[in-house]
């Protein structure tokens, strides 16, 4: 078992040598992710102000993506795979049904978080139902919208690497090839660091994203 | 259609519950691969939360070992450690699955300690007692729920995780889903998904329903506000919302 081969766990010469093969598996990375929170983003907003329109619908949304939140990462994708194939819509859908509990819970409760007066006072003014949320709700929830889009986006890096069952994993299948390689040390950490670097910075990039589309909120934390 | 009948017929098959590596026997792996590692989490995790919990400090060092694990994939943690010195099998991924549960007791632990009413701690320590005296004489007793809504966080977070360790040739029911997918065998990989999903599910429901039913009736949320402040309640979990699918 022990082998006498050098099988060190930082090698700059695996880099360089499988940069073409990193830098793909790196792209996919970011694009399923993006694609997912965008995806994600889009359904939930509008999931989570029906939500809190219709009061009866906000039990069964938060139940229903509760569920699917509980179900494992691998056994979605084992129940999805037969039907949309293997591939990389497999894991986008799949990471987009994770996603959504977690926007529609912090839009959900960032819409709730604005206070009545507020709403009264913009009504008094002349707004409509669409102006009030556009303009006087919406921007109030942003925050916690924001939050929750960090907090996706995050899990979602970490989840992609799941897609490998599927062979769409990004980094993941890196990993697992350097595991089926004999154990090759370089790669399985190369890219599992890849992945840990990746999530901070989409989220330091997010939180610049967050400060900018509220600039009333600088200055408190 | 097809698929839905085919893992029927799998599940119907006697010769894929026994044995060796039969339904039953993966789930008893499963089960106690997840009682290992919690315990092994908690055992470091609890006494580290309630002691910051109490002292008022690390709060820092918790939130960002709670974030850290949300960032780690659990396939690349699983997939080092197998290749390290500790090597194949059920000692890898209870570690691994160890080093997901801790920060999630850890978190739920220091806040629920934090939560304590400082009033109350005042008083206690004004009527003489000492400071372990207020520690499990009061704090420990409010912040029971919290603390033990983070062991089963990570109860049900672990049932889901140890899923992956069919990736990395450990054991679990996520073998039979890998199985199938190596085989082309949709009709396995469709009855282990609904296995794992269906554990999944029946954990969370019975564990709330537990936590629920064990906790004193004085320190219950009131069912009938429950609705208006669903999302709200959860509030003080959040730390523990750990990527339960990772």
């Amino acid at each position: 078992m022990a082998s006498s081969a050098p099988n060190p766990w930082l090698d700059w010469g695996y880099v360089r040598d499988n940069r073409t093969d990193i830098l793909t598996a790196l792209e996919h990375h970011v694009t399923l992710t993006l694609e997912t929170v965008v995806v994600a983003t889009l359904v939930s907003v509008p999931l989570a102000m029906l939500a809190r329109r219709f009061g009866v619908l906000r039990a069964p949304v938060i139940g229903l993506s509760g569920v699917v939140y509980t179900i494992p990462s691998l056994a979605l994708f084992a129940l999805l795979a037969p039907y949309t194939g293997i591939g990389s819509r497999t894991v986008l859908i799949g990471l987009v049904l994770y996603a959504l509990l977690i926007l529609v819970r912090n839009t959900l409760a960032g819409l709730d978080a604005v206070p009545d007066d507020v709403r009264e006072a913009a009504r008094g003014m002349g707004y409509g139902p669409l102006r009030v949320l556009l303009r006087v709700e919406l921007p109030i929830a942003m925050p916690a919208v924001m939050a929750g889009i960090r907090l996706a986006t995050v899990s979602t890096v970490a989840l992609v690497t799941v897609g490998v069952v599927v062979g769409y994993g990004g980094l993941g299948q890196l990993i697992l090839r350097g595991f089926n390689n004999n154990f090759y040390r370089a790669e399985i950490l190369t890219n599992s660091l890849l992945c840990v670097a990746l999530a901070l910075v989409l989220d330091l990039l997010l939180l610049g994203v967050s400060r900018a589309v509220t600039p009333w909120a600088r200055g408190r934390s | 259609m097809s698929y839905v009948h085919d893992a029927v017929v799998w599940l119907n098959d006697p010769l894929n519950w026994k044995g060796q590596h039969g339904v039953v026997q993966l789930l008893v792996d499963h089960l106690r691969i997840t009682g290992l590692s919690v315990g092994l989490a908690s055992l470091v995790a609890l006494p580290l939360g309630i002691g910051f919990g109490h002292l008022g400090r690390g709060g820092a060092f918790t939130v960002a070992a709670a974030n850290v694990s949300r960032a780690v994939p659990v396939l690349a943690v699983l997939t080092i450690l197998v290749s390290t010195p500790v090597g194949f099998g059920d000692r890898a991924t209870v570690i691994a699955l160890a080093l997901f549960a801790a920060p999630v007791v850890l978190a739920n632990a220091y806040v629920g300690m934090r939560g304590v009413d400082p009033d109350l701690v005042e008083a206690a320590t004004a009527m003489g007692l000492s400071g372990g005296q207020v520690l499990r004489r009061v704090e420990l007793p409010l912040a029971l729920p919290l603390v033990a809504a983070g062991i089963r966080t990570a109860v049900v977070q672990v049932i889901a995780t140890a899923t992956l360790a069919a990736l990395v040739g450990g054991g679990g029911l996520g073998t039979i889903i890998n199985e199938g997918f190596s085989t082309q065998d949709y009709g396995e990989t469709l009855a282990g998904g609904l296995l794992v999903s269906l554990l999944a599910v029946v954990a969370e429901l019975g564990l709330a329903g537990l936590q629920r039913s064990l906790t004193p009736a004085s320190l219950r949320p009131p069912r009938r506000r429950r609705r208006a402040a669903a999302v709200l309640a959860e509030a003080p979990e959040d730390p523990a919302l750990a990527a339960s699918g990772a």
